[in-house]
């Protein structure tokens, strides 16, 4: 905001100006701060996930199947993601619009997906008041899902002003950056599907 | 001024060490002593410390102040030195080092029965803190006391330990150090007492209003009197039942209370799965009362009418003639 | 007590008789007192009809410098209210078994003694003096995210008037400063006390980790032209690795805060005895937080010791690359120490012997600091002014504070010392000379700077030696208390205990220590009304960038950028009599941010939806939430790209404090 005089064009439209490259920055440093939190949250995970108090098990409530959907709909999310950044940089604003468009589709199916989910935990007697075990796996979910529902409510944002004021560098830093949130959401996912459900599975 | 005054503060605690006798430098068991060792040995290199400190200190701000003879003076420019760096980087990790080798012996060593008490049969006492008294089983001897613990001396005591409601810490300064008693959780401590006699005990982790009179007594006797106590408390001292133990542990203060059986026939607070003898209702204090939670397994559900019944809430100074004349001491 | 079984169906149900903490002579005056007081102060700002000044120049501004000194007014007020209550709990263990307070009353009050003291004072106070002079020492004009850094602040401030008002209103938290569970929780707690920690906290702290963000973005990336990392002053270093473990340590704290709400908020079994929870976890998160915390209060105060060290001795600092890697070292250590506050917890000799050596290690560098600062002022002039008499008096007072730290990281030791007064005696050692002695200093030393005129050096002396005296006096007793097994937060002690005259002695230490700081308050308010306006804008003759500019700062700091091409650059500047002349070639047109009123309003509607979940209305809460998300599209729509200075205002600007150079007093002497 104090330098936004300087241009640089020989750059990508995100980093043209000093102030975009510092906010940028700054994001990265906030997903530095993402990743203490929920490894934090995997860590009272780890600590609690056998605590069942009576409880359902892993093996009581978890739907393989309906997970594998959840992760294709993520994973492909993020690589749908990419492809509209890719159409970013080729300055095609008609195509980012749709890929973001898309994105958000596929992270609205993995939401509802989610929703169920918690639905049919809850029908099975498994809320987060009956066991430690319970208490970790719904707030480490919801965290999760909690970002990903901000993540479309602030894409959607992003999209309208790319709507209104086309290609800039601050509208095309602002789509970089929800784009690096996007992934990390993915990344999250990731770990979550390994440490939370193949491992619960397989225990 | 500055000087005299740093001086006194250098001075002052010598003086209050030769003033006053402090239980943690007056071990009265080889585990205590144990931990005053230790404790004196590091002093020494404290000591050390600040005296260099200090002197270095006093002598550098004393030397290069600014008078009015050196208004004139414009100090070198002057970056560091390797070697001195070296030395100040190297002494502190000689002493660390000095000071990690006996912490560990130590840690490791207050694991066990202290060393020269290997052969002799240890008593195991259980230790269940609640708010806001201590309780002792005695599961051998199938005894059970409440805010005294009697025990025979030059025997070491192993005290399994535990906790019926939050987290506190079982601390007997002259006989050891303190550690933890957890809801489902037990941890383990050995005391041993040289002499008769009888050591102040209590808990050092805050848990609530009760928290400054939670306190016990420990006394040593000799084999014959220890036996004694034992052979009359089995014949004389009432029965704990299930739902006077259910009173017990309302968060009250009380006296002292013997019994010829213990808790731990129907529960051992140690135990992750035990029963949890919580209550919200009996904690509500001051201030705006918040939602509470009904657990499946807490102690409401099981006693409804527990407040009508025993709700006085207050100091329960109950006392029986069990512990003898405590006051004595 | 009450036998009243509460299970609410209805989801807002407000129970007015228990609204308000009534029956407290102590508590009803102070309700008085509030009331009294904001009545005053709207009054009085009506009057002198300077609402409009105070919205456009404070309460909406997004200037480092302005914001800066909104914190460090906070951190004032904050110091009372800890004060108070520190000299309440004085005054109940002044003699046995008093009755002054009741132990309910008396749990409060060393609850929120500690927690106001550590995170509404100590924090805001060192965030307040980085806000201020970190960009003038870098040779910025405003920190990364000018408006993110307004944020920051109303978010601390909301949270600390929503924990402030926990005990007219609600009822205090009262599981001490670290709130461990199962006591914190909702079956041994069941009031709203605790909400109040867990939901003012949490406010508190998002704007804290958006501090540590904005000042690693603003040091990264905004140093002036040829300021390299190894040539950022030691106040800078130590900011920066402050802010690092600010984003390193926080989230842990907000991830424990968050399930400690849905402990007691939702029943949800995270820290509880029932339902497999484990208090154990707590601890662990608290202090994984917690430990790292005492160092981003401590490293930032080692630099403000290292710049007041340096400028008063006349002599660069010594060892420079040591200091640094040593600031290093203690941010790495302090994030694998934590164990150390509960070696009693019984995690087996192998895990304490562990972090035994991790915290004696601790030592090593600070050792090293210790000695580099003895050796920076050998062969300088060493010059005693307020600011540096608190330099000094650090030294001997950190010392006794380390040396009894090593002695508590002794694992074995410790379990003789563990929650005794010879813990408490510890850390107002470390804590008050580490963090308080510094604030004191880069105040005395940083004042001139902020408003362009100085504290009084006379008045400053007897604020010093009130304080440093009454502070020995107070806690040095407490050393011999604990180690003759008086334990801490403990309202009373029976008169056999013998424990009496040093526990006197400590109350009447905290009286002097109590007369020190209105000394430091009546220092304030001289020198405001008399102090000598027509000084230097360079007074203390200083190393470091902020002291090349005008006193009090242009909002733009700067005219013109400078290159730096040493440390202590100004210093150096000033041999060579280089760059202290502006040229009007060299003025150009200066970009600066808006000023909003966003940032405001986000910490009054987090403070709304606070207070509601506090009360545990769960609808209202959602419903004040609606205005958090309204703040953040707001913001995501705001386009406001700042406003251009004009050369002409910046050669007016200029031309009037660059003229004053040379008739100005010498105040130091």
């Amino acid at each position: 905001m104090i330098m936004s005089a300087k241009v640089d064009t020989s750059l990508p439209l995100e980093y043209q100006t000093e102030q975009d490259r510092m906010n940028i920055l700054g994001f990265w440093v906030f997903l530095g701060a993402e990743i203490v939190l929920f490894a934090t949250l995997f860590g009272v995970y780890g600590v609690l996930y056998e605590r069942f108090a009576g409880g359902p098990t892993h093996k009581d409530i978890f739907v393989i199947k309906d997970v594998m959907i959840q992760t294709v709909l993520l994973l492909t999310s993020s690589f749908t993601m990419g492809i509209a950044i890719f159409e970013m940089r080729r300055h095609n604003l008609k195509g980012l619009i749709i890929w973001l468009v898309i994105t958000l589709a596929l992270g609205a199916g993995f939401l509802f997906m989610e929703i169920n989910e918690f639905i049919h935990y809850a029908h099975e007697g498994a809320t987060m008041q009956t066991s430690a075990f319970l208490s970790s796996l719904f707030v480490l979910l919801g965290t999760h899902g909690a970002h990903v529902t901000l993540g479309i409510g602030w894409a959607t944002m992003v999209i309208i002003q790319l709507l209104k004021r086309g290609l800039t560098p601050t509208t095309a830093r602002k789509t970089f950056i929800i784009g690096l949130y996007w992934h990390f959401l993915d990344v999250v996912w990731i770990f979550i599907f390994t440490f939370v459900y193949l491992k619960g599975l397989v225990a | 001024m500055k000087k005299i005054l740093l001086s006194l503060t250098a001075l002052l605690p010598l003086l209050v060490l030769s003033g006053c006798n402090m239980v943690v430098f007056e071990p009265q068991g080889p585990v205590a002593r144990s931990i005053t060792d230790l404790i004196n040995w590091s002093l020494i290199w404290m000591l050390l410390v600040v005296v260099v400190v200090f002197g270095l200190f006093g002598y550098i701000v004393w030397k290069y102040r600014e008078r009015p003879e050196n208004k004139d003076y414009e100090p070198p420019e002057e970056h560091g030195s390797t070697l001195l760096e070296i030395i100040w980087t190297g002494i502190p990790i000689l002493i660390v080092i000095a000071l990690t080798i006996p912490t560990v012996k130590t840690l490791y060593a207050l694991e066990e029965a202290p060393k020269g008490y290997e052969e002799k049969e240890p008593i195991t006492i259980h230790v269940t803190s609640a708010d806001w008294k201590w309780i002792f089983s005695y599961p051998e001897q199938g005894i059970e006391t409440v805010n005294y613990v009697n025990i025979p001396e030059d025997t070491p005591v192993l005290f399994k330990m535990t906790s019926a409601s939050t987290m506190q810490s079982f601390w007997v300064p002259a006989l050891g150090g303190q550690k933890y008693t957890m809801p489902k959780m037990e941890t383990e401590m050995y005391l041993v007492a040289d002499n008769p006699g009888s050591y102040d005990g209590q808990n050092t982790n805050f848990n609530g209003r009760g928290y400054a009179d939670m306190k016990f007594e420990v006394l040593a006797q000799t084999d014959e009197k220890f036996n004694e106590w034992l052979a009359d408390v089995k014949e004389t001292a009432p029965k704990l039942t299930e739902s006077e133990y259910d009173d017990l542990l309302k968060p009250t203060h009380m006296g002292r209370l013997t019994f010829s059986n213990t808790h731990l026939e129907w529960v051992n607070h140690a135990d992750p799965h035990s029963k949890a003898y919580t209550n919200p209702e009996l904690y509500r204090g001051h201030g705006y009362q918040g939602k509470t939670f009904e657990e499946e397994d807490n102690y409401k559900s099981n006693q409804p009418n527990v407040m009508e019944n025993h709700g006085q809430g207050g100091h329960d100074e109950s006392e029986d003639n069990h512990g003898g004349d405590h006051n004595e001491h | 007590m009450k036998a009243k079984i509460t299970m609410e169906v209805t989801i807002m149900s407000i129970k007015w008789d228990e609204f308000f903490i009534t029956g407290d002579p102590l508590i009803l005056g102070s309700q008085i007192a509030i009331v009294l007081t904001m009545i005053g102060a709207v009054a009085g700002i009506t009057y002198l009809k300077k609402w409009k000044y105070l919205w456009t120049e404070w309460l909406t501004t997004v200037d480092h410098k302005k914001i800066g000194m909104m914190y460090i007014i906070s951190a004032v007020l904050m110091f009372f209210r800890g004060g108070m209550d520190g000299l309440l709990m004085k005054a109940q263990t002044a003699q046995p078994e008093m009755g002054f307070l009741d132990s309910q009353h008396y749990n409060e009050i060393f609850t929120t003694h500690g927690v106001i003291m550590i995170l509404f004072m100590a924090m805001p106070f060192l965030i307040g003096l980085m806000n201020v002079v970190i960009p003038l020492q870098i040779g910025a004009r405003d920190v990364a995210f000018p408006q993110l850094n307004a944020l920051s602040f109303w978010l601390f401030f909301s949270g600390a008037m929503l924990f402030n008002i926990s005990f007219v209103i609600g009822g205090s938290p009262d599981a001490g400063w670290t709130s461990y569970f199962p006591l914190a929780g909702k079956e041994f707690s069941p009031g709203i006390g605790n909400n109040f920690y867990a939901v003012a906290l949490q406010i508190a702290g998002i704007g804290t980790l958006m501090t540590g963000i904005n000042f690693i973005v603003t040091i990264l990336k905004m140093r002036t032209k040829g300021m390299t990392l190894m040539k950022m002053p030691m106040f800078t270093w130590t900011t920066f690795v402050t802010s690092i473990l600010i984003v390193a340590a926080f989230p842990i704290f907000t991830v424990a805060l968050a399930l400690m709400t849905f402990d007691r908020l939702y029943g949800t079994h995270f820290f509880t005895v029932s339902g497999g929870g484990m208090d154990m976890l707590w601890a662990n998160l608290f202090w994984l937080w917690g430990h790292p915390e005492v160092y981003i209060v401590a490293l930032p105060a080692f630099g403000i010791f290292s710049e007041v060290i340096s400028t008063f001795s006349r002599k660069s600092l010594f060892g420079y690359k040591s200091m640094v890697f040593s600031i290093l070292g203690i941010a790495l250590l302090s994030m694998v120490v934590w164990v150390h506050h509960f070696y009693t917890m019984g995690s087996g000799p192998a895990v304490n012997s562990f972090f035994s050596i991790t915290t004696m290690a601790i030592a090593i560098p600070t050792g090293v600091k210790m000695f580099n600062w003895l050796f920076t002022m050998r062969k300088g002039r060493i010059k005693i002014s307020s600011a540096m008499l608190w330099a000094l008096a650090f030294v001997p007072c950190f010392v006794i504070g380390g040396v009894t730290g090593v002695m508590l990281a002794m694992g074995a030791a410790d379990y003789q010392y563990h929650n005794t007064l010879f813990l408490v005696a510890h850390f107002h050692y470390v804590l008050i000379p580490g963090v308080v002695f510094a604030v004191f200093a880069g105040l005395y030393y940083w004042w001139p700077k902020m408003f362009g005129f100085m504290l009084n050096e006379k008045i400053g002396k007897w604020h010093f030696w009130l304080f440093v005296i009454g502070f020995n006096v107070t806690f040095m007793p407490m050393f011999f208390l604990g180690l003759n097994g008086a334990v801490r937060r403990a309202y009373t002690y029976s008169a056999e205990s013998g424990f009496a005259p040093l526990f006197m002695l400590s109350a009447i230490g905290s009286i002097i220590l109590a007369a020190g700081f209105a000394v430091f308050c009546y220092n304030i308010y001289w020198s405001i009304r008399y102090a000598d306006r027509n000084i230097s804008s360079d007074p203390w003759d200083a190393r470091t960038l902020e002291w090349s500019t005008a006193s009090p700062v242009q909002f733009y700091n700067f005219a013109k950028l400078q290159e730096v091409k040493s440390l202590d650059p100004f210093w150096h500047m000033k041999k060579k009599n280089e760059g202290l002349t502006l040229y009007d070639s060299e003025i150009e047109e200066i970009h600066m941010p808006s000023n909003s009123w966003l940032p405001i309003y986000m910490g009054v509607i987090f403070g709304i939806a606070g207070f509601l979940l506090v009360f545990e209305w769960h609808i209202a809460a959602a419903l004040a939430a609606i205005g958090i998300f309204a703040g953040l599209i707001i913001r995501s729509f705001d386009y406001n790209e700042g406003f251009h200075v004009k050369k002409d205002e910046i050669h007016r600007i200029e031309n009037a404090w660059r003229k004053t150079e040379g008739e100005v007093h010498d105040h130091v002497s």
